[in-house]
């Protein structure tokens, strides 16, 4: 499980996140939720030791993360931010068994190939798996850089914005992806979205920030409603029912 | 392979052409030379590769760091307290070792400066090296300027590369610190191909980031120190032979680049030399030849790629 206790950020007298402390539920789907610089990326960076606290501590596991050995730390929790940008001559097979990486270093075992054959597996990439990286589209390279944390096979999965260079089908496509992750894997997913009805429809708990604090966090049903929507966005929401599943109307 | 194969033959050419009668006086002559390009080919080419994919930029070497600068600067500080009795007080293997000692010095003392603060940010390292680079190099101007004119023509000797009076006493140390360094370098290699992929990748795929770019720098350092001190401002060479390796060798694998590296450089500064011997008779010092043709590399590289 991963529990963050009073975590505080600042930049200079910019308080990002102010005292946040929650638990994430094990095997499920969570989404952060809230505007433009509501703490939301700095909180993932935090939970996943990209950035320093000022304050508090994240638990992993019931340990701190700051104990960890680095590479011990990797086989359970990764991290997927939101620009991924490199000019390297690299294939989409190699990029993807880098996520080998924290158990074999670059000498991959036939365990690690097999790994690395599943996730190339799961995200469709078998027809450009040979293909360089900086040939790729937006999407395509996302999604190779998925594959790479599919095939890091860790417990926990971070995910900023994954959502943010793909079209409509391929975003569809990646969160059914998470689902399968989280129902048939069991694992834990933490994802930031902008898009409230991508959260409604695929999350199972949502986190709303605003100002560097958690003001909800609840079930999806619970979060999804007219009025919580209102204090969260400061917009007008309306909601429908649709297939039994909630659809949010801002425009 | 081929790299391989055209090392030797530039080797071999750079060796045996036009002996003369006296073949055993040259052959120990220019295998002199021979082994101090090999020495600077694999200082240069294994510092360049790391400081740029440590950077994540191709068109910066080491000597943004400063380290060029203050060589000139404690060259013509010795020059300017001794005058012209510098080299009865000094001797070669003495300015080598104050060399050395100054620049790796200096490093460390940059380091724990910025690690000190907690900050563990590269560029502000780059940005404080470059700006004491540029102090270094005006005090060295500055006191340039104070000095008898005869006693200039000594620093001016230094601030050319030249591997035609190479001192056949620091040869052989210098070798055996880069064969170290580059053994070490090239067993960390693999942590080089996940830098590249990024800080944040490389952090989540369990590496030690900070520790991993600080043990890089110091090995950086040392290999830089060692290549000025042995022949003089060189690294320039870095951005030819990195560009030329990276163009030559589509891979990510750094131990293969860094290898191919070394070679490219090897071959490079071995043809340079050739040309400066036998075609330009010893009129102009190979940095010369070697940043005339880096430099239109430099422009062609600027105006091919939009994005560097």
């Amino acid at each position: 499980m991963i529990e963050v206790q009073e975590i505080t950020k600042q930049y200079g007298d910019k308080v990002v996140l102010d005292k946040v402390g929650m638990q994430f539920n094990k095997g499920k789907i969570t989404s952060l939720i809230g505007g433009n610089g509501a703490g939301k990326s700095t909180l993932l960076s935090v939970i996943s030791r990209l950035l320093s606290q000022d304050g508090g501590v994240v638990l992993v596991d019931e340990k701190n993360i700051s104990e960890y050995k680095s590479k011990m730390l990797a086989r359970r929790l990764s991290i997927l931010k939101q620009s991924n940008h490199v000019r390297l001559k690299i294939t989409v097979r190699e990029l993807v068994s880098f996520g080998r990486f924290p158990y074999s270093q670059e000498k991959l075992t036939k365990d690690d190939v097999e790994m690395v054959d599943r996730a190339i597996d799961i995200l469709n990439l078998k027809d450009i798996e040979n293909a360089y990286i900086d040939e790729l589209s937006g999407g395509q390279k996302q999604r190779a850089y998925m594959a790479m944390v599919v095939a890091q096979d860790t417990e926990y999965i971070l995910l900023d914005e994954p959502l943010n260079n793909l079209d409509m089908k391929h975003s569809v496509q990646t969160m059914k992806i998470m689902r399968k992750l989280a129902d048939e894997l069991g694992k834990t997913i933490i994802i930031v979205l902008h898009d409230i009805n991508f959260a409604s429809h695929y999350s199972d708990f949502i986190v709303a920030l605003k100002n560097g604090k958690i003001i909800y966090h609840d079930t999806t049903e619970n979060i999804i409603r007219e009025d919580v929507l209102k204090d969260i966005f400061d917009i007008n929401i309306k909601i429908c029912e649709f297939d039994s599943k909630r659809i949010c109307n801002y425009f | 392979m081929v790299a391989l194969l055209l090392l030797i033959g530039s080797a071999a050419l750079f060796l045996f052409y036009r002996m003369g009668n006296s073949w055993e006086f040259a052959l120990r002559f220019r295998g002199m030379k021979l082994l101090a390009i090999i020495v600077v080919a694999g200082c240069v080419a294994f510092s360049s590769v790391a400081f740029q994919t440590l950077t994540n930029n191709r068109i910066l070497t080491p000597s943004i760091m400063g380290f060029e600068s203050l060589y000139l600067l404690i060259q013509t500080f010795i020059v300017y307290f001794y005058g012209d009795q510098t080299f009865k007080v000094l001797n070669h293997v003495d300015n080598f070792l104050v060399s050395v000692t100054g620049m790796i010095v200096f490093a460390f003392l940059l380091y724990l400066m910025i690690y000190k603060k907690g900050k563990n940010n590269l560029y502000l390292l780059l940005l404080v090296g470059i700006i004491l680079g540029t102090l270094f190099s005006s005090l060295s101007s500055f006191m340039q300027l104070l000095i008898d004119p005869n006693d200039f023509f000594i620093i001016q000797g230094k601030m050319f590369a030249t591997f035609n009076k190479i001192n056949s006493d620091l040869l052989w140390p210098s070798l055996f610190i880069m064969m170290i360094i580059l053994f070490v370098g090239l067993r960390m290699a693999k942590y080089l191909d996940v830098i590249a992929l990024g800080r944040d990748q490389a952090i989540n795929l369990g590496l030690n980031y900070n520790r991993t770019v600080k043990i890089f720098m110091v090995l950086i350092a040392i290999l830089v120190s060692v290549s000025t001190a042995l022949v003089g401002p060189i690294t320039f060479l870095g951005l030819l032979v990195t560009n030329l390796t990276y163009e030559l060798f589509k891979t990510h694998k750094h131990t293969v680049i860094i290898t191919a590296c070394c070679l490219v450089s090897a071959i490079t500064l071995l043809l340079g030399q050739f040309f400066m011997e036998r075609v330009f008779n010893l009129s102009v010092p190979i940095s010369a030849i070697i940043n005339i043709i880096g430099g239109f590399y430099f422009m062609y590289l600027l105006l091919r790629v939009k994005k560097l």
